[in-house]
């Protein structure tokens, strides 16, 4: 059998669609009495002129045999929906397995964030274990593909960094913290006013005005080396603009130095760890990379873990330069690099 | 035309969950509107109907129509179909719609829709708010995803082209997936590796083409007591950390290793002497190395060589 996986994981096809919207729709209205169009269209998505629809169809269902039979009696007069007779459908279907799996799957992550403990995670444990005990009871057999998806969020920030981040934020307090900077290698001290806690890529991270840069900027949280709370309130400028998480964090400037680089099959993972604006395989499973930077100090770092398993090809200057610090680093050992 | 089929499969759906008795094909036919006339064209559209709404999770049920019957028909049992009663405090609420958010934009956007659909329709009211100032995603660039989430609740083996870390030409892996797991932003597969006969971990973003079946659904058994999670993480954990490098490091440098020392001592000529515990040569010496000049490693001399070939290296 050589079918391709993956035949239904498009959406579902547009008459299924909508014949699971007609199916919520019913219960949605029964379980609320009486409810206004304008509410329920929000809710579903929809403009109110498709919804009229929707219940025109669901009001126009029609069993003929073995007598004529219209089991949907509704009215939405005054813009205000009320379904006196649906039995056959008045609850909603069931939880399919990716429902349920894919919202328990997203729990559980929540419940990795922080230590464990009481007060230690991102988010109250207590409201977590009875929301999935509910989901999971709801969703019967369906939850159990959730028992074989995981998702591991790395807990290597220093303890405390989380639960503090998070309180200042709902405080509203400025920050105060050590970073440490790995490009440069260096340990630095700020003032930022914390705007949201991203997860992002398995990593948690401050999204914070940082009052050094005068900028919105990232810090990872296991990279910070000392955090306090300062009794003074945060002041995020009001044009301070929040990252698109949904678009990538590091998302290169225009302005920003383009670096190309070369690695053997050894040094594939650069073009899985680093964002790459493009990776082109070349012969003997060689592959270019090319980079997008505003700061090669990193990159030097870089070329030099690489050793030969990675080349950079451009800028030349930036090649003599890695070059040249190989060189002063060898002469420590007393080698002649030739 | 799409309303016309969405029409007939209301009615399907509204028939079959109205009898308690298993229904016959021709009194499906005779009670739902929209089908043709011909026997055999509505034979055929009735088993793509009723495959489609399986696979939105419509649970029909085939059984007996009669004791003296043979024909087989079709009904749709309430205990089935609804979703059990579900009632969320406010604070589970809050939890629930931020969970919603973290596939966003991802895979399985579409599953969270569909799941909050119905927990709308069941009088659960997510409200977008949820925690503000929290903003936790999962993304899924992996085009192997799809296929292997589907493979693994489908329970269906797979086979697909990867290259190994390291390795200059993809091979072909079969593999019976038990489950996926997602570490440090990256998802991998574990299961039972076919042609090596022994349990493998495969990321997924060194998969290379498409990922296909290798065999029906069900036919994969994940053996008891299986926990994906940990089989993941005992491959992709770095031994521990049984041996100690002393190195030296300019005064005021190197803050990436200081982090990891287990002593510092200031030592002569602006030098720092650090003890760092390791485990692997090659993965440390290439640490070391990226310190370039403001680092020496003394000891030990494995260590010393391995981090002398990573310089010699980038010169070659």
């Amino acid at each position: 059998m050589t079918a391709t996986a993956g035949g239904t994981a498009g959406p579902p096809a547009r008459a299924t669609a909508r014949l699971q919207r007609l199916l919520a729709l019913v219960p949605y209205v029964m379980s609320r009495k009486v409810v206004g169009l304008a509410e329920t269209a929000a809710a579903f998505g929809v403009s109110e002129r498709e919804l009229v629809d929707d219940l025109n169809m669901l009001w126009c269902v029609e069993l003929r045999a073995p007598d004529p039979y219209c089991p949907i009696d509704l009215s939405y007069e005054g813009g205000e929906i009320e379904v006196s007779q649906a039995e056959p459908m008045d609850r909603p279907l069931r939880l399919a397995a990716d429902e349920a799996s894919a919202l328990l799957v997203a729990l559980r992550m929540l419940g990795e964030l922080g230590q464990p403990g009481p007060g230690l995670g991102l988010v109250d444990s207590s409201a977590l274990s009875r929301t999935i005990a509910k989901l999971e009871a709801a969703a019967g057999e369906a939850a159990g593909l959730s028992a074989q998806v995981s998702v591991h969020v790395e807990r290597d920030a220093i303890d405390g960094v989380l639960t503090l981040v998070r309180d200042a934020i709902a405080a509203g307090r400025r920050l105060h913290l050590s970073y440490y900077v790995p490009g440069r290698d260096e340990a630095t001290d700020r003032d930022v006013d914390p705007m949201r806690l991203l997860v992002v890529e398995g990593r948690s991270y401050l999204e914070g005005w940082c009052r050094r840069a005068e900028a919105v900027r990232l810090f990872r949280l296991d990279r910070v080396l000392r955090i306090e709370m300062l009794d003074l309130p945060a002041q995020v400028p009001v044009d301070a603009q929040q990252v698109d998480v949904d678009q990538g964090l590091f998302r290169p400037s225009p302005q920003d130095l383009r670096v190309v680089i070369d690695l053997a099959p050894r040094g594939r993972w650069v073009a899985e760890y680093y964002p790459c604006e493009s990776v082109e395989d070349l012969a003997d499973g060689q592959v270019r990379v090319v980079l997008r930077t505003p700061d090669t100090a990193w990159v030097r770092r870089l070329a030099l873990r690489l050793g030969d398993d990675g080349r950079v090809v451009a800028p030349a200057s930036l090649a003599e330069q890695v070059r040249a610090d190989a060189t002063t680093a060898l002469a420590h050992y007393g080698d002649d690099p030739r | 035309m799409s309303k016309r089929k969405t029409e007939r499969l209301l009615g399907l759906v509204v028939c079959l969950l109205s009898t308690e008795r298993y229904l016959t094909a021709s009194q499906i036919r005779a009670a739902v509107p929209g089908y043709p006339d011909s026997f055999d064209a509505f034979k055929r559209m009735f088993e793509r109907d009723k495959e489609e709404l399986r696979e939105v999770g419509i649970p029909i049920e085939v059984g007996p129509t009669s004791p003296l019957e043979e024909e087989l028909g079709y009904r749709i049992t309430r205990q089935a179909y609804v979703l059990p009663d579900i009632h969320l405090e406010p604070d589970e609420v809050a939890i629930l719609a931020l969970a919603a958010r973290v596939w966003r934009r991802a895979e399985l956007a579409g599953a969270v829709a569909g799941a909050l659909l119905k927990l709308r329709a069941a009088g659960v009211e997510p409200e977008e708010s949820g925690q503000p100032g929290i903003e936790p995603r999962l993304a899924t660039g992996e085009e192997a995803f799809g296929p292997l989430w589907e493979a693994v609740r489908d329970r269906r083996p797979v086979a697909f082209a990867y290259r190994a870390a390291g390795r200059s030409d993809p091979a072909r892996r079969e593999l019976e997936p038990w489950g996926v797991v997602n570490r440090r932003g990256h998802w991998y597969v574990a299961g039972h590796d076919r042609g090596r006969g022994e349990v493998r971990v495969f990321r997924l973003s060194r998969m290379e083409g498409p990922v296909s079946y290798a065999g029906p659904p069900g036919s994969v058994t994940v053996p008891a007591g299986t926990d994906v999670r940990e089989i993941v993480r005992s491959w992709d954990s770095h031994p521990p950390e049984r041996r100690t490098a002393r190195v030296r490091v300019r005064a005021g440098s190197c803050f990436g290793l200081r982090r990891h020392a287990s002593s510092e001592q200031p030592g002569p000529d602006g030098w720092d002497v650090l003890e760092v515990p390791f485990a692997d040569v090659p993965w440390h010496a290439e640490q070391l190395a990226s310190f370039g000049s403001d680092v020496i490693v003394d000891e030990p001399v494995d260590l010393r060589e391995a981090v002398i070939t990573r310089l010699k290296g980038v010169l070659a």
